[in-house]
């Protein structure tokens, strides 16, 4: 337990340093989660190993939105004033980018010949 | 020691981190047996309830949002751990990613980029302007990578914070209808788009629906965590500044 986490912080400590010495402009922890992509292909027994935190972890992810989410008792105004725009942008947005992954999966598959 | 009155009490637990990580914890387990009481329906969302719940009592209670989180912030910290955890479900699903590595890839880039796109586009068509068009930019990505972009790219990741779960709802609850109503059979092209377009949420109604949909919802969702993280930081200011300029 305590050694997976130190491997999971050490990857977000390795993006954490990456992205800022560097100065690229992906978050920290993304370049943390290539990391460990890529020490899992290098070592494939560390899945089974780290899998019982992992797992823990992501069980209750939707759990530590919360206190971000509650920020935005900051931002009720902007959300009174814009949400028949952000509302109208969220929907339809959605819908647009589900039926462009869609189609785009469906031809691409029926060019490569990996149709079902 | 003598008894103190309730409003030492009150003055004390108020400064403390105790009560609003108890309280953190206690609102989103309310959520969650809400969310199974109603039969899991993505509109009952628990992260949604548990927000709305602990805003009200912010208000009530006249505690600024900055008490909040110097107890909630133990909570919020575990996002960076489990981002980097993200990985872990990817490399799980690898031989799925190989078996349809072109179809995904090109999906990926498609409802990537068209998330992104129209969200800041029509938001503009509809008079939004600068830090809340930036906010809404990484709204159809994994949550906390959404809110490293938002603070990478100028927005308010507050705000993004609530605009990613209303999308994660949105795409749970209209992606069936929505698929059903176009005749798509293909449950590996439904799953990864919705993964692509309404991230966590997307997949686990994903899951609900059907396991290979749920897989490559998750792998959606993984990948355009990644995608996203590279292009918005170079498409949104840009692509902002156009729009609104």
């Amino acid at each position: 337990m305590i050694v997976n986490l130190v491997v999971l912080l050490a990857c977000q400590l390795a993006g954490e340093v990456a992205a800022r010495g560097l100065g690229l402009p992906v978050p920290g922890p993304v370049i943390g989660m290539a990391l460990l992509f890529a020490a899992l292909i290098l070592r494939p027994a560390l899945a089974e190993r780290i899998a019982p935190t992992t797992s823990a972890l992501l069980t209750h992810l939707s759990l530590l939105f919360v206190p971000a989410g509650v920020g935005v008792v900051g931002h009720l105004d902007t959300l009174g004033r814009d949400g028949v725009a952000l509302i109208a942008a969220l929907l339809l947005s959605t819908v647009a980018a589900i039926l462009a992954g869609v189609y785009v999966f469906l031809a691409v598959a029926r060019l490569t010949g990996a149709s079902e | 020691m003598t008894p103190a009155d309730p409003a030492e009490i009150w003055t004390y637990l108020r400064q403390d981190p105790l009560l609003w990580l108890t309280a953190t914890l206690v609102a989103y387990g309310l959520g969650d047996l809400a969310f199974r009481r109603a039969g899991r329906k993505p509109l009952v969302n628990p992260v949604l309830v548990a927000v709305a719940l602990l805003a009200l009592l912010l208000r009530v209670t006249g505690t600024p949002y900055q008490s909040y989180f110097e107890g909630a912030q133990f909570v919020h910290f575990m996002l960076g751990p489990a981002t980097v955890a993200l990985a872990l479900p990817l490399y799980a699903n690898l031989r799925l990613i190989r078996s349809a590595f072109w179809p995904m890839l090109a999906a990926l880039a498609a409802g990537s980029v068209t998330a992104l796109v129209t969200a800041v586009a029509i938001g503009a068509a509809f008079g939004l302007r600068g830090e809340t068009l930036l906010s809404l930019a990484p709204k159809s990505v994994t949550a906390p990578v959404a809110l490293g972009v938002s603070e990478t790219i100028g927005g308010a990741p507050n705000l993004t914070a609530v605009l990613v779960i209303i999308t994660g709802i949105t795409g749970a609850v209209v992606a069936t209808p929505l698929l059903n109503l176009f005749r798509i059979r293909d449950w590996r092209a439904r799953g990864l788009a919705v993964g692509v377009a309404a991230h966590g949420i997307g997949t686990a109604r994903a899951f609900q629906i059907n396991e290979t949909a749920g897989a490559f919802a998750g792998i959606g969702m993984g990948l355009n965590a990644l995608l996203t993280a590279l292009i918005a930081p170079l498409l949104a200011p840009w692509l902002v500044a156009w729009l609104t300029g």
